[in-house]
């Protein structure tokens, strides 16, 4: 990495920028890329950079080949992947064996390595550029493409690819109120999951009369299953900083906290760095660049709390004190951090910034459509073929995230349901694939964008188990304060709880149904207000499967376990001993090459038998 | 355990003993102990002049913390939705069973903990199982048991010495 | 000075002013069960509820922390709240069927059964208790712990505080410990007996005790024990 120089004023900046851009240009080495993120390292990337260097040292190539150590690129089946420059080569899975060849064929003598390459399922083609992989081809990466061009503990490499430029664009002529009026035009709303007008939020902050205010970066992301905002403060925290930085310039506010999800280690460690660096750069302090724009950045860890990514209990937690929302009017606009004016906002909508700063409103609002405007991110996770990040134009349908992006359901099984918005939203079933993805249309059809985690489930997924769930995790991550959430999402989880257990009985999905309606009139907060959602969207597109478990004590998806059994299918058991060595009960009898039976007064459906069978012999019934 | 004062107000003065620094400070001397003893949260309590009962209520509030001590080895099940839906309840099962705890417990030769979390973000590697930082990539029945083996031996070398 | 409707009245409200108080102000009856005006509010029971805006806008708020803003149109008693207060107390009840307090409220709202298991636990974590403590007594001896349905209130470490000076307060102020409840059948959790009892203080006053507290919260048939369980053998045979 090269050394920091001081900035001391905007042309310092102009200079700094240019110089590192053409730097970027000029590049003469080949480069590899490696995703890093903290999954691509859950894979063994770091494996894979360390047995690269130690071919390029071996071959004595220090001079012709070097590795960029980037955050997470999005295709995260396919991880580790890596990219090499110039000729844009993608190679998937790649393991430290590879090593030897990625380096001595592919970078010396340009030859592809085939068994690396990408391959399409459906089509069987195996492709070698990144843009041709099916799951990039329907994104609009404006966000993410970024994530693979830079090295997140580098802030010069941020600039290599013209960041801080809009900063440099405020800074040298924009008044806040240009800033605000900007930002209103251009329809951002924002991405934590309400979408409310970010234009206008930074508008209410900015108009408080006070002279002390603050700017938050929710960078909680509590929905399981959503990591965009991970992805996004492992792989490009400068981008985050300079949203900060004009939002701060824009409302009036000199410091800010970032909250960050105590469950995120590598993104802490990644934006504590990029912090002190922007501040050895002189980005972040008094007097930036000369001008009379103050801004500090502390950051504030999470310490496990879903509720902590609602405003108001997001502020008490910085404050130090339990993670409890209070009553809004005050809004926190008006009335947050320590009584002073705060405006939050997450760590998407903050990385939008310096995009619309830069292209304009107009370009931002010419994407997506009328009332949801620029892409999204999507976590696409679950049962899907391309599992990854997703950042796509609003407008677009499901189907063609699922099928065209996520390459379908594996194992060629049949798509049953979608769902959005974390515990906070909906399951969407087989007749609506073709919504478009737009704040209201999620909305109307039960569920809600939420943070954008997007979770495929197939026909042996069981909706009263995932209603059962959700409601699991609610109850346990309710603050407890208003009886209506407290009482309401432990008594509607007993209800499922039943009736997942084959102790349905007549009056409980009215009873579920009343519940779930008045927990979500009566509760103070957002956990509470939408804490009903998963339960009132499986009701309404799935009440068949709520139906046959309580009238037929069945479960049609074979999940619930007191309502299936494990059978050994005779014809095609061939008495191999596999499954009889896992079982914990000894609950299998049978000998070598002969069938195997399983005693169900003592089968306590752990489900090892199945994963063990290497001959689709066991079924669920 | 001896509770070092000086270690646990070290804690609070690296925070210029702020009241707001409360859960960052907590969150410091869990890491230093591995759970947060009674006479540290005393200390916490008098030296930041906040009452006991709220920095308990603090303490007890997020998941983070723990007020029981905890094993050489913190094993973490990922119970997010996309690792559920993957099988995430089955993995979990399979190591209460192999460690006869329930989640939430430590074993009784103290050796592991057994907890569950809501979501690490890496749902694409689901189901995922984090052991003592880390991170295991899709986890079936059968990966279970060999975990908890390879941590086992760890133990056994460093007795050896 | 806020100028606000109030069930189609048009009030006034002075600065500061939540709409319970407001409420009181004029007159309107808002239940409450957490809320004490010699402490500060907490809106956790959820049983002061009532409809704020008009439309498909409107929503339910805690009138006992919202504050009395300029143009409200506030409701007492809408369909939504009427509703979302049964199911409140129904949920009470559930979880402390011997408390007096609650069993009042039930027979006052129309509640007549208890659709969930009954837990028996009596805390309803109304937090009376702890801002009796913190706010009034200064000991701060009990709190909130945990979140969820894991929450309870206690001393650190569940043992013996050395803040508590034995005061009392939090019994006194508790409404699962204040008044007992005799008349719960153990499996509907429901008593309602004020509800079909003609009023047992007409037996010992020539007055209906009542107009000195709300109906039903006398006390008379608790107080009034020894010819009171003879009065209801006889009320319960001849129904």
């Amino acid at each position: 990495m090269k050394s920091i120089k001081k900035l001391n004023s905007l042309k310092d900046l102009r200079q700094a920028i240019d110089e590192q851009v053409q730097a970027r240009k000029s590049e003469k080495k080949s480069m590899i890329t490696v995703s890093a993120g903290t999954c691509g390292q859950a894979r063994g990337s770091l494996q894979v950079i360390e047995a690269l260097e130690k071919v390029i040292k071996k071959e004595n190539l220090e001079k012709k080949v070097r590795i960029k150590v980037s955050g997470c690129h999005g295709f995260c089946e396919a991880e580790p992947n890596i990219i090499i420059k110039p000729q844009e080569i993608f190679y998937q899975k790649v393991q430290a064996k590879d090593a030897n060849d990625i380096i001595l064929q592919t970078v010396l003598k340009g030859k592809i390595v085939d068994r690396l390459l990408y391959q399409d399922p459906a089509r069987g083609e195996k492709v070698s550029q990144e843009r041709d992989i099916p799951f990039y081809k329907k994104q609009m990466r404006l966000i993410l493409e970024d994530n693979a061009l830079i090295d997140p503990t580098d802030i010069n490499d941020y600039l290599s690819i013209g960041g801080y430029s809009s900063l440099l664009k405020v800074l040298n002529g924009l008044t806040p109120e240009q800033i605000i009026e900007l930002v209103k035009k251009s329809g951002l709303r924002g991405r934590g999951g309400a979408g409310f007008s970010t234009g206008h939020k930074w508008e209410f902050t900015r108009k408080a009369k006070e002279k002390i205010k603050y700017v938050i970066c929710n960078g909680d992301e509590g929905d399981p299953g959503a990591y965009m905002d991970r992805s996004v403060l492992e792989g490009n925290p400068h981008r985050v900083l300079e949203g900060m930085m004009i939002g701060a310039y824009a409302i009036g506010a000199e410091e800010s906290y970032i909250y960050v999800r105590d469950e995120y280690p590598l993104a802490v460690k990644h934006i504590e760095l990029a912090i002190s660096q922007a501040e050895k750069i002189g980005l972040l302090g008094k007097k930036i660049l000369g001008t009379d724009f103050n801004f500090q950045i502390h950051v504030a860890k999470g310490a496990g709390a879903f509720v902590c990514g609602e405003e108001t209990a997001l502020i008490a937690s910085v404050e130090g004190r339990v993670g409890e929302p209070r009553q809004r009017p005050p809004f926190p606009a008006i009335n947050g951090l320590w009584g002073k004016p705060t405006n939050i906002n997450n760590v998407e909508t903050w990385a939008n910034i310096p995009l619309i700063i830069d292209k304009g409103a107009d370009w931002f609002s010419s994407i997506g459509t009328k009332g949801s405007k620029g892409t999204k991110i999507f976590s696409l996770v679950g049962k899907i073929n391309n599992t990854g990040l997703v950042e796509i134009p609003m407008g677009i349908s499901l189907r063609e995230i699922i099928f065209d992006i996520g390459g379908g359901i594996p194992a060629g099984r049949e798509f049953k349901a979608v769902q959005t918005g974390g515990p906070s939203g909906g399951c969407i079933p087989k007749e609506k694939l073709d919504l478009p993805i737009d704040y209201e249309s999620l909305t109307q059809a039960g569920s809600i964008m939420g943070s954008g985690g997007m979770i495929v489930m197939d026909d042996k997924t069981c909706m009263i188990d995932v209603a059962k769930y959700f409601l699991n995790f609610l109850r346990d991550e309710s603050c407890g304060k208003c009886l209506s959430c407290r009482e309401g999402t432990q008594r509607m989880w007993e209800i499922v709880k039943d009736i997942s257990e084959g102790k349905g009985k007549e009056g409980d999905l009215e009873l579920l149904e009343e519940l779930a309606k008045i927990t979500k009139d009566a509760s103070l907060c957002g956990l509470g207000q939408t804490a009903a959602n998963p339960v009132l969207s499986t009701l309404r597109y799935f009440k068949d499967e709520y139906l046959a478990h309580v009238q037929d004590k069945r479960c049609p998806a074979g999940v619930c376990k007191d309502l299936i059994r494990y059978l050994i299918i005779a014809e095609k058991c061939t008495g191999c001993l596999a499954c009889l060595r896992v079982c914990p009960q000894e609950a299998i009898s049978g000998e070598l090459k002969k069938v195997h039976v399983i005693d169900h007064s003592k089968c306590i459906k752990c489900g090892a038998c199945f994963e063990a069978c290497n001959f689709d012999a066991i079924q669920i019934v | 355990m001896e509770i070092a004062e000086s270690k646990v107000k070290g804690h609070i003065t690296k925070y210029n003993s702020e009241k707001k620094a409360l859960i960052a400070i907590l969150q410091d001397i869990q890491d230093e102990y591995h759970y947060l003893p009674q006479e540290a949260l005393k200390i916490v309590s008098k030296t930041l002049g906040i009452p006991l009962v709220d920095v308990i209520g603090v303490a007890t509030f997020f998941r983070a913390f723990s007020l029981q001590p905890r094993g050489e080895h913190l094993v973490t099940v990922c119970l997010g939705t996309a690792c559920h839906v993957r099988g995430g309840p089955k993995i979990l099962e399979e190591f209460e069973r192999k460690l006869n705890v329930k989640a939430g417990q430590t074993t009784a030769d103290g050796q592991f903990t057994l907890e569950t979390v809501a979501c690490l973000g890496c749902c694409a590697i689901g189901p995922v199982v984090v052991v003592d930082g880390n991170y295991h990539a899709q986890t079936t029945i059968r990966k279970v048991d060999p975990i908890l083996r390879k941590y086992r031996k760890k133990e056994k070398k460093n007795e050896k010495h | 000075m806020a100028n606000l409707k109030l069930n189609g009245l048009e009030v006034k409200a002075e600065e500061g002013w939540t709409l319970l108080e407001t409420a009181k102000f004029y007159g309107l009856e808002i239940p409450t069960l957490c809320y004490h005006e010699g402490l500060s509010p907490y809106g956790g029971c959820r049983l002061c509820l009532v409809e704020i805006g008009e439309g498909p806008k409107a929503k339910l708020v805690s009138s006992c922390t919202y504050p009395a803003e300029e143009g409200l149109v506030v409701r007492t008693d809408t369909k939504r709240v009427i509703e979302a207060r049964r199911m409140m107390i129904e949920l009470m009840l559930s979880i402390a069927p011997y408390s007096k307090v609650v069993q009042d409220l039930a027979s006052k709202f129309g509640v007549t059964k208890v659709r969930f298991k009954i837990r028996n636990e009596e805390c309803i974590l109304c937090g009376l208790c702890v801002r009796m403590c913190a706010e009034q007594m200064d000991g701060r001896a009990i709190g909130f712990q945990n979140r969820g349905y894991k929450r309870k209130i206690s001393t650190p470490f569940d043992i013996r505080s050395e803040e508590c000076r034995l005061c009392g307060g939090c019994i006194y102020i508790c409404p699962a410990c204040q008044l007992r409840c005799q008349g719960p059948q153990a499996e509907t959790a429901v008593c309602n007996a004020c509800l079909t009892m003609d009023p047992t203080c007409l037996e010992h006053y020539d007055d209906l005790q009542c107009w000195m507290y709300d109906a039903g919260r006398c006390g008379t048939c608790v107080r009034e024990k020894s010819e009171k369980s003879d009065s209801k053998k006889q009320t319960r045979a001849s129904k």
